[in-house]
């Protein structure tokens, strides 16, 4: 790629300490793209999010973001985990939540300003959030949940966002304000990744499918991946097409919604 | 009200009351981490761990603390290099060197001739013992204590809610968690003094938990907890003076007994509430208070 503008990832590779989960993963995502990242549980998805931040155990290859590494610029990475990876009963509320996100911002030892609580305060009404703002954060719906993570994320001030799973679990509304945030966000010039189940709806709204299986089986625009020969590919003979709640929802193997950490 | 007055006019009693205040507002202040970081067993192997170390600064006349901190260093050592291979796990190395590390303790406090009393007063705490000098060395470490909390309030409070995030951040969350640990050991230690090694759990889990019951957020956790654990400490004390129980055992129940009319009876959390809550007609009341909210999943 002669683009160095955008996420890049060279030959990342990415494990758990029993062998790689994710084998040399190269792709390259410009400034303003929604990409979906999809395959079967157990396929890495969540793991090549994490690579990406080095989150993961064992990390090979190199990431970088505008042609610089992106280990000396986390900071411009906003990260929304699988609802299930969080502690629903910890004692704090949504706005303590998105709060959070501005950590980094902040700086050690130092308490949030003005500008900090104005910027929660903005992204709790982009999301819809604002009126739910007290309220400890178990006892909101998981639609709800979701997008106090999404309002987190938000405030980050980020140029790439890294979303696991974020459709899952959640009502309609949810669902569309994250594709309204999406749009935004790209028109913004941010870089959006994230992980899905749901194919059909990922067809509509990204601009790249990354179809994942261990390694990058395809990726490119819905039109040129979206296809018999790619889905075969990525999902083998398990793949499973479910007609309810008007999408087409496509599974691996299994009963599990979400895919483990591994 | 000579039934209050009448302990301060011993100074042992004067001298037990401040420390035990200490002890209690910096136990129930870092109990909050504690619950919400799931660290009870960890608190109860460090107490025993930092027991050799006590003992043994005890004898030579050097600092506690230092010895306690050593202690629990090493056994924290040895916790990870047997656990690394994955072969035994980390709750079986924790249960394999904090008793081994107790049983050093025991062993060498049985060589000093004073051996029963000196291990009772480890076991279950001397409060009436408490010279001068404990008491500036446990307002020193509280001091210390909330400084650390509360400067790196936002940092510790990240790293225990979202580990991921606060490593996405670039965070280090090693050193964040070990100074946690660092803190909690030396609270532990100047709890030692008061209720002793087996009870010493109790004041750091029960009133954090009694408070947690009772608010849903982590600072007043923290302050209620706080308030709680001097509640427990000095009416415990008060008790244990007039009936002239074992105070380190009187300040547990009595800190027990406030967690368990929380149970019973907080307004948000307790039995009680929890029963109105799912009263049919209550629970009529709820479906529709969630009906009217758009985008319930």
């Amino acid at each position: 790629m002669t683009e160095s503008v955008g996420l890049q990832l060279s030959a990342v590779s990415a494990g758990y300490g029993d062998g790689y989960a994710v084998q040399n993963a190269s792709v390259s995502l410009p400034r303003g793209s929604v990409t979906a990242v999809i395959g079967p549980n157990g396929s890495g998805k969540s793991t090549l999010l994490k690579a990406i931040l080095r989150l993961t155990p064992e990390v090979d290859g190199d990431v970088s973001l505008d042609g610089r590494p992106l280990d000396e610029q986390r900071a411009r990475v906003a990260y929304v985990p699988q609802r299930e990876s969080v502690d629903w009963t910890f004692p704090v509320s949504a706005q303590q939540v998105v709060l959070m996100g501005r950590d980094r911002l902040i700086g050690w030892l130092r308490r949030p300003g003005p500008r900090d609580h104005a910027a929660v305060d903005q992204a709790l009404v982009r999301v819809a959030m604002r009126d739910h703002a007290d309220r400890q954060i178990g006892a909101l719906s998981g639609g709800q949940q979701q997008r106090v993570f999404l309002a987190r994320a938000l405030v980050q001030e980020a140029s790439v966002f890294l979303l696991d799973e974020p459709m899952t679990g959640v009502d309609r509304v949810t669902e569309e304000l994250i594709g309204e945030l999406f749009t935004e966000l790209k028109a913004a010039g941010a870089t959006v990744l994230y992980a899905t189940h749901d194919l059909e709806a990922a067809a509509d709204n990204a601009d790249f499918l990354c179809f994942v299986n261990r390694r990058i089986v395809a990726f490119g625009p819905p039109a040129e991946t979206f296809t018999a020969p790619v889905l075969h590919e990525t999902f083998g003979g398990e793949l499973l097409i479910l007609a309810d709640d008007g999408h087409r929802h496509v599974h691996g193997g299994g009963h599990h919604e979400h895919e483990a950490d591994g | 009200m000579s039934w209050l007055t009448d302990p301060l006019g011993y100074q042992f009693a004067v001298r037990a009351i401040i420390e035990v205040a200490i002890v209690g507002a910096t136990c129930g202040a870092i109990g909050a981490y504690v619950i919400v970081r799931r660290l009870a067993f960890i608190g109860d192997a460090i107490s025993h761990s930092v027991f050799p170390g006590i003992v043994i600064a005890y004898i030579i006349g050097a600092s506690i603390l230092g010895g306690a901190l050593v202690a629990g260093l090493l056994t924290a050592l040895a916790i990870a290099i047997v656990s690394r291979g994955g072969r035994i796990r980390e709750d079986a190395a924790i249960g394999i060197f904090f008793a081994a590390a107790f049983a050093v303790g025991v062993v060498i406090i049985s060589t000093r001739q004073t051996y029963q009393g000196d291990l009772t007063g480890f076991l279950i705490g001397n409060l009436q013992g408490v010279s001068a000098a404990d008491i500036v060395l446990s307002a020193v470490v509280a001091v210390v204590t909330i400084v650390v909390l509360a400067a790196l309030h936002k940092e510790l409070l990240l790293v225990s809610f979202d580990r991921t995030l606060a490593a996405a951040l670039g965070y280090p969350i090693g050193l964040l968690d070990g100074l946690l640990l660092i803190v909690l050991t030396t609270t532990i230690v100047i709890g030692i003094q008061a209720v002793g090694i087996i009870l010493i759990l109790a004041l750091l889990v029960t009133p954090a938990a009694t408070a947690r019951l009772l608010v849903d957020r982590f600072v007043p956790m923290m302050l209620l907890g706080a308030v709680i654990g001097v509640l427990s400490g000095v009416a415990g004390y008060y008790i244990s003076f007039h009936l002239g129980w074992a105070s380190g055992g009187t300040i547990v129940l009595l800190a027990t007994a406030l967690f368990l009319i929380a149970f019973v009876a907080s307004p948000s959390h307790g039995l009680l509430a929890h029963r109105q809550r799912t009263h049919p007609q209550h629970r009529a009341a709820r479906a529709a208070v969630d009906a009217r909210e758009p985008g319930d999943g």
